[in-house]
């Protein structure tokens, strides 16, 4: 059967718009995931890490010894390197500690740069990896203004302590970093920081829900993000 | 069709040349074999600075490979006579410079059985896919260009006239290589040092310095070593660019001082300090400044002195000078530096590994390797038998 | 004349890499016995008919690790309606073929087609420590 040029273009048209229109509509209706991070109640442990230790037994996160190889999903940093520039010598919240991971921005620089989009968006916010594609540039570790990646200097399974058979580890010459528990909000599941937080210090939640816990959270408390003058809209708030 | 037969000659010295390059690629190959068995943390490199020495030996490169144009624009351009005989020198130089650029890239990838995904996931919002994309078009063009214009020399006659508007094409494809590797940096938020607009004039005006000072060294070695002669001429109007360009360069470079430390940012100065005076005492990069402003400000005094400039003895001298501060400037300090402090205000130094230095040296060893070839094909084409049996005259730069 | 030597040298060194194959795979042992991968024993049919699972498992594979990764897909329907989860490990292994040696190794070393999925994907059925991993640095 043949059809005219005519209807040819209005038919690829009309497809081209209603895919778009899908995307639009899933991106506004579907969830939105972020995480806020109460500072007051994460201090009330000292020298408490069971998130971090969390997501490296869940990921198979290596623990390597040398410094310059070391490999992070969510750590401890001090308050004036991970918040720098927002709170001055008189205020008493700069000796909290604070948890730094991946901040899943709504603009991130990381997908900006991935010369083969091993490193993309989800339309539920999540910045992914797909470490079958990864050719290990780093470029995107290079683009990153919070130091959230790592890469894999060497083969890292020397340093898996106590593997996890469920969930994959990486190959050497990938970049890696928190992907917010992907595998297991996709069961319905809080991602294993949350889970593990003695102090139930951080939420993690739908920000399109105006109802979910994290917006009730937001919506009440005072929270500020990291670097927020590079427009890259962090989703991983800090409650102060 | 290549003219290959041209490369072999009974030279003694030839060989022998030929022979230590070998040595230092097979070196090399050796050390990129470990690389790829154990990964890349037999670098110096580090969570903190991810992108060391190769990356920046590439960045470099790619301002010689671009100079070429320095020689073209004038010839085909402006009809100036006095390039005539070097234009092939210079597009020979760019070939084997976008050679070891792409050779850098590709030993600093940690999967690089996978860098054909640039090219099956094309990706224009990411300035790397462009980078790949402008050098390898560089070098089909000047590979084009110099065959065949080099080809109707020989068969005395002239090139084809479509190779024309080819020509005229490479003259700002060179510089957009250039512009597009400033690109692949200077659109980062999260780095300061490479956050500046002036990042892509500052790299083609010291990539117009760095060529072709390499360029005038390349053309007296070959006029001291060979029976060629290189028209004094083109060396003269080549240093006078030489001049300009580093003038220009190393202006640039003090308005960045101006504005990083004028402002009192903290984080727009960080990394210059770093560079030039350490920061928390680590001063690993600070004498290598130093030597490369050094270097910079006496090879000015000997480039604008006229007497000096075409001294036959101080012009090679001078840019010597010019090329090492370039290369230490780019090649060494600007890669690096802008990853200290880490965006969490870490500072972790830098130093490459010796199998890092070795991988490097055995990639410079492939672009001389290409580069002597090239050359010793061109200079054949040109002069017939470029080592006879009897001692050559020793013939300098003459008219 | 002179250079016969060198010409009698080069010949033999051709002989011998040329013919390299066949003396090879007879001083390795190789015989014309065919891969005999070890079926499931549980399992009396593949996810999809063997015809396809036999031509087609790479691809099949390759829209799974897209599916899951890129597009947050987990499921699979089959053709003939069943639903699987997709993993590596977790189904095709834990649920069906047990561990690599037995299955996908003896038609992949058989064919020489090496394989980077054990790279990162955990074989639920080797140990630890045959894996790469060393307990306790």
């Amino acid at each position: 059967m043949t059809i005219s040029r005519q209807t040819f273009l209005r038919l690829s048209g009309l497809s081209l718009a209603a895919v778009a229109f899908r995307r639009i509509a899933r991106a506004v209706t579907g969830p939105k995931w972020g995480m806020a991070i109460d500072l007051a109640k994460c201090a009330g442990q000292d020298n408490c890490t069971q998130c971090a230790a969390a997501c490296r037994q869940a990921h198979n996160v290596p623990q390597i010894p040398d410094s310059r190889h070391e490999i992070h999903w969510i750590w401890k940093e001090p308050f004036n390197r991970a918040l720098p520039n927002q709170a001055d010598e008189y205020s008493t919240i700069s000796s909290a500690p604070v948890m730094v991971m991946c901040n899943h921005c709504e603009h991130p620089p990381c997908v900006r740069v991935c010369p083969t989009q091993a490193t993309f968006q989800r339309e539920d916010g999540i910045v992914a990896m797909d470490y079958h594609r990864c050719i290990g540039c780093r470029y995107c570790m290079a683009a990153c203004p919070y130091g959230s990646r790592s890469f894999n200097w060497q083969d890292p399974r020397p340093y898996i302590a106590s593997p996890n058979p469920d969930f994959p580890t990486r190959t050497k010459g990938v970049v890696e970093k928190c992907n917010f528990c992907s595998e297991r909000i996709s069961t319905g599941r809080l991602p294993a920081c949350v889970e593990a937080c003695p102090e139930k210090a951080l939420t993690f939640g739908n920000l399109n829900d105006p109802n979910s816990a994290i917006r009730q959270l937001l919506g009440s408390r005072r929270h500020i993000r990291r670097k927020p003058e590079l427009g890259t809209g962090p989703k991983v708030f800090y409650i102060v | 069709m290549f003219m290959l037969e041209k490369a072999l000659s009974r030279n003694r010295s030839y060989w022998l040349w030929i022979a230590c390059l070998l040595c230092a690629i097979g070196a090399g190959a050796i050390c990129y074999l470990r690389q790829l068995d154990r990964g890349l943390g037999i670098t110096g490199l580090s969570r903190d600075v991810t992108w060391g020495l190769y990356i920046a030996q590439f960045t470099f490169l790619v301002g010689v490979a671009a100079s070429a144009v320095m020689v073209v624009l004038p010839y085909y351009l402006h009809h100036c006579k006095a390039f005539a005989k070097i234009t092939i020198l210079g597009e020979f130089l760019a070939i084997a410079a976008v050679v070891m650029c792409m050779l850098f890239i590709f030993v600093d990838m940690g999967q690089p059985t996978r860098v054909l995904n640039v090219l099956l996931y094309p990706t224009p919002h990411s300035i790397m896919f462009w980078d790949m994309v402008s050098l390898s078009g560089y070098l089909v063009l000047n590979a084009l260009i110099a065959l065949l214009t080099l080809k109707a020399e020989r068969e005395g006659t002239v090139a084809p006239r479509w190779i024309k508007p080819v020509i005229l094409l490479s003259i700002p494809w060179a510089v957009s290589i250039h512009t597009v590797t400033a690109f692949l940096y200077n659109g980062l938020p999260g780095r300061s040092l490479w956050l500046t607009a002036i990042l892509a004039p500052r790299f083609l005006a010291s990539a117009f310095a760095s060529g072709p000072s390499l360029l005038i060294l390349l053309c007296l070695l070959v006029a001291k070593v060979t029976r060629t002669d290189v028209p004094r001429e083109a060396v003269q109007k080549l240093a006078l660019i030489v001049t300009y360009a580093m003038a220009i360069s190393v202006f640039f470079v003090l308005m960045e001082f101006f504005t990083s430390f004028y402002s009192g940012i903290p984080e727009h100065a960080e990394s210059l300090r770093y560079m030039f005076v350490g920061l928390d005492g680590h001063t690993h990069l600070a004498p290598w400044m130093w030597l490369s402003m050094s270097l910079a400000g006496l090879s000015l005094v000997l480039l604008i002195v006229p007497r000096y400039r075409q001294s036959e003895r101080l012009l090679p001298v001078a840019c010597a000078m010019v090329f090492v501060s370039l290369w230490i400037d780019k090649g060494i300090g600007l890669i690096v530096a802008a990853f200290v402090p880490s965006p969490l205000g870490a500072i972790t130094e830098y130093s490459p590994s010796a199998p890092e230095i070795m991988i490097a040296l055995g990639i410079w060893a492939v672009g001389l390797l290409i580069l002597t070839v090239l050359y010793k094909i061109a200079l054949s084409v040109r002069e017939g038998a470029l080592f006879s049996p009897a001692p050559a005259p020793r013939v300098g730069v003459s008219a | 004349m002179r250079d016969r030597p060198i010409i009698f040298t080069g010949l033999a060194l051709f002989l011998v890499l040329v013919t390299f194959p066949a003396w090879h795979n007879l001083s390795a042992g190789v015989t014309t016995r065919g891969p005999n991968p070890v079926l499931p024993r549980d399992q009396k049919q593949c996810i999809e008919p063997t015809a396809f699972m036999k031509t087609s498992h790479m691809q099949l594979l390759m829209n799974w690790r897209d599916a899951v990764v890129r597009q947050n897909l987990r499921q699979f329907t089959a053709s003939d309606g069943k639903h699987y989860n997709i993993g590596l490990t977790n189904t095709c292994l834990k649920q069906c073929h047990g561990g690599k040696a037995d299955f996908c190794d003896r038609c992949h070393n058989y064919s020489a087609v090496s394989l980077t999925c054990w790279n990162c994907h955990v074989d639920s059925q080797k140990g630890f420590a045959n894996q790469g991993f060393r307990s306790a640095l």
